[in-house]
Formats: structure tokens, C-alpha cells, sequence
């Protein structure tokens, strides 16, 4: 397998991980992922890693490095489903991923993607404030 | 004559005496000691080890550690194995061999006469044997021991790490004891189990027993918050008592997390944010049941 697909579903790319990562398949996932959010004009990014039970810090810098050029093109992203082996790694190589969206499953992690989304066509910011204190 | 041969032939002939008067010795330092043992089953092993000594001297050598004495090791293993979970003191197991060397030592002096030069060779490779034979037994006397008390240290690592459930999708963890990292990894490791389980969004941590609270201490519990949030789940630190918080901000130690001082403010901001609220059915001055 040489590509991770990514599918677009109305305003968000969705990335599931299936396989095990190495490091040349997560460069060229950060690569199409770029392309696809400027040609798209998508505004989130949902990556599912449920599948995925090996992490090593390449592919923890990978998500973070992701999480900010989706940022630089004005998408936002949220991981999900996040195993706790692979939490509990992360942590200890001291990745935690700040500033990258969590949710426990592609369900919520879809609700906070269009949250996100939501909140900026309104234009007020709504009840952010109430989940970040 | 040479050593091996001398105890062997003295341990094999009067085999019946030298078990008799061991096991009144035994007996002896049995009653000072309140008498775990019992007199039967002291009176097979004592009858089992001689034998078995003979045996393996039998087979020519003095190394305790050798393959003719592989059967008595494992006797006494097993002696002192079952002797540490009754709750033995070292002593005890310990004068359990020791004992052995006066009716051998008797024994000896029988058949060589005193004054004898071969009594000194037998004396000395009987001592020799014994003691490193006593000190196998209590070598495994204290890895059984150790086993007992690693067991024990496990139980209570489990049994204090449970992992309560609130209400739907919200988690309490209250933790009991001193943080480190073995424990961290244990509570760490049931947490975040805990919500994939339940699908939980938010776990509470109440370190209301936990008795101090250092840099190192809120190392662990930053650790475990940050990985919850990987999982999606955000964290409340609760059950911060005044004095550790006092110590706390001498030390500078910074706990980046959302902190209530009781887990029951805790609970009322984990039921606010699922959008949820407490409300009261009657008024406090109406008649209560």
C-alpha cells in the first residue's frame, strides 16, 4: 500500500489509518493531505487512528506537524480514537500533542469538527469559552 | 580416612540415632517457640532429610551444590517454601538445619573415639555441608518470603486504583497512597481503559488520599491528564486538601488542569459541561421525609 486515502465529506478530509505507519508513507500522507485541503478549501481534518498500535516520536511529530499546516490553511484537526497503548507512549516520549484537537471516536470527533465549523459561520464564538477553562 | 567416606559411612549406619536425637532437639526449640510445627510432619522430614543426606553423600562428594545432593535441595526448598507462608521466623528455619550438626557431630565422635585425627576431617566437612545446606534453605526461605510480599504489593496496586463510574460518560478516579511511576503506569493504564469502556468524556481524579504531593508526584498526574486528553477525555484534578496546596505553590509545582477542591464541585462541572444540571425537588423549607 503506498497511499493512506483521504476522503472528503462536505467541508472535512477524513484520514483513516489502517496500516502501520512508516515514516515514507506518513510524509506522503502529509503531502496529499496539503494538496487535497487547498484544492478542496476543506476547513477540518479528521484522522482515525484506532487501527493503528504502533507509534514511535516520527509519527507523533507527524500528526503534530500535520495538525499545523492544516492550521496554516485555516483547517482544523481532531484525532480520534486514540488507543491507550499508544496514548500512554506518546506521554512518555513526551508528544502530547498540544494544540491538536481529541475525540474518543469518529463520532464525536466528526461533532467536534463541526463544531468547529459552525462556530465560525455564526461568527460569535459561542460556548468555546465554556470547554476551555 | 577421607572426609566424604567418614560422614557417609557414620550417616548411613546410625542414621536411626542421628534422626532421633534431632528431632529431640527439634522438639525442644519447638516448644520455646510455641510449637508451629507439628511433631508428625516434623518427623517425616527430619527422617526424609537424613536419608537423603545419606544419599548424597553416598554419591562421594562434599559439594552441597552438586548434582548428588539435587533431591535434598529440593526437600529443603520445599521445607522452607512451606514454612515462610506459615509465617516462620528466619530463626526458626534457619536452626531447622543448624540443628542437624550436634547428633551428626555426636554421632562422628562415636564412631572415631575422641582424640582421633579423622574426628577433626569429619567434623569439618560436616560443617561444611550443613551450613552451606542451611543457607539454601534460607535462601529460598526469603525468595519465598519476597514472593509473598511482591504478591501483596501487587494486590494493593490493584485494589487501590479502581476506577468508579459517575454517571454516563463521566469517570471518577480516586487515588489512595503515594504516587510513582510503577503506580502511575497501573492507573494510567485502567483509566484510559476505563474510557474506551464506558465512552467516557471527562474523569475526574481525586487525590484525596494522597498524602503529599511533589514535583514528581504532579509529574505522574500531569502525565496521566495528558493522556486521557490523547484518548479525548479531559481531565479534573479534585480533592486538592489546603496544606497540599500550600506546599504545592512553595514548590512551584504547576498543575496545568482544571482543579476543584472536592470532588463533589468536581462532579457539578462534569455534569454542567455533558449538559446537565442537580436541581433540587423541594424547597429546603418544606417538610422533609
Amino acid at each position: 500500500m503506498d497511499r493512506i486515502p483521504i476522503l472528503k465529506l462536505g467541508g472535512v478530509l477524513i484520514v483513516t489509518i489502517q496500516v502501520d505507519m512508516h515514516d515514507r508513507l506518513a510524509l506522503a500522507l502529509e503531502e496529499d493531505l496539503t494538496a487535497m485541503i487547498v484544492r478542496t478549501g476543506a476547513r477540518g481534518v479528521l484522522i482515525e487512528i484506532s487501527a493503528l498500535e504502533i507509534v514511535d516520536s516520527f509519527i507523533g511529530r507527524m500528526l503534530v506537524s500535520i495538525a499545523a499546516v492544516s492550521r496554516v490553511l485555516d483547517a482544523e484537526t481532531v484525532v480520534a480514537g486514540m488507543r491507550p497503548a499508544v496514548a500512554i507512549t506518546l506521554v512518555e516520549l513526551g508528544l502530547e500533542l498540544t494544540g491538536i484537537k481529541t475525540a474518543l471516536n469518529v463520532e464525536r470527533g466528526m461533532a467536534l469538527v463541526q463544531a468547529g465549523l459552525s462556530e465560525e459561520d455564526d461568527g460569535h464564538g459561542s460556548d468555546r469559552g465554556r470547554y476551555e477553562d | 580416612m577421607h572426609g566424604a567416606e567418614l560422614l557417609r559411612k557414620v550417616v548411613v549406619d546410625d542414621a536411626g540415632g542421628i534422626r532421633d536425637a534431632w528431632l529431640a532437639i527439634l522438639a525442644a526449640g519447638m516448644t520455646a517457640h510455641g510449637g508451629r510445627a507439628r511433631e508428625g510432619e516434623l518427623r517425616t522430614q527430619a527422617g526424609i532429610v537424613v536419608s537423603q543426606l545419606g544419599e548424597g553423600l553416598a554419591a562421594g562428594d562434599l559439594d552441597a551444590d552438586g548434582s548428588g545432593f539435587a533431591p535434598l535441595r529440593e526437600t529443603l526448598a520445599d521445607i522452607s517454601r512451606s514454612r515462610a507462608l506459615q509465617g516462620f521466623t528466619p530463626t526458626d528455619t534457619a536452626n531447622f538445619v543448624f540443628s542437624l550438626k550436634e547428633p551428626v557431630f555426636e554421632a562422628l565422635g562415636r564412631a572415631c573415639g575422641s582424640g582421633s585425627p579423622d574426628l577433626a576431617t569429619g567434623v569439618v566437612s560436616a560443617g561444611k555441608l550443613l551450613d552451606r545446606l542451611a543457607l539454601h534453605t534460607m535462601e529460598t526461605f526469603l525468595a519465598s518470603r519476597e514472593e509473598v510480599i511482591g504478591r501483596q504489593g501487587q494486590e494493593i496496586a490493584e485494589l487501590s486504583t479502581p476506577v468508579v463510574r459517575l454517571w454516563d460518560g463521566i469517570l471518577a478516579l480516586p487515588l489512595i497512597g503515594t504516587l510513582d511511576s510503577a503506580r502511575t503506569g497501573v492507573v494510567m493504564e485502567t483509566l484510559l481503559q476505563a474510557i474506551v469502556d464506558e465512552e467516557a468524556e471527562i474523569a475526574i481524579i481525586d487525590i484525596t488520599g494522597v498524602p503529599t504531593v511533589d514535583t514528581l508526584v504532579a509529574q505522574h498526574l500531569l502525565k496521566t491528564v495528558a493522556a486521557a486528553r490523547l484518548m479525548g477525555a479531559d481531565c479534573i484534578v479534585s480533592g486538592i486538601r489546603p496544606q497540599i496546596a500550600q506546599t504545592m505553590v512553595h514548590l512551584g509545582v504547576e498543575l496545568n488542569v482544571v482543579s476543584k477542591a472536592t470532588l463533589a464541585d468536581a462532579f457539578a462541572v462534569a455534569l454542567r459541561r455533558t449538559g446537565r444540571k442537580v436541581v433540587r425537588q423541594q424547597a429546603p423549607t418544606e417538610e422533609r421525609r
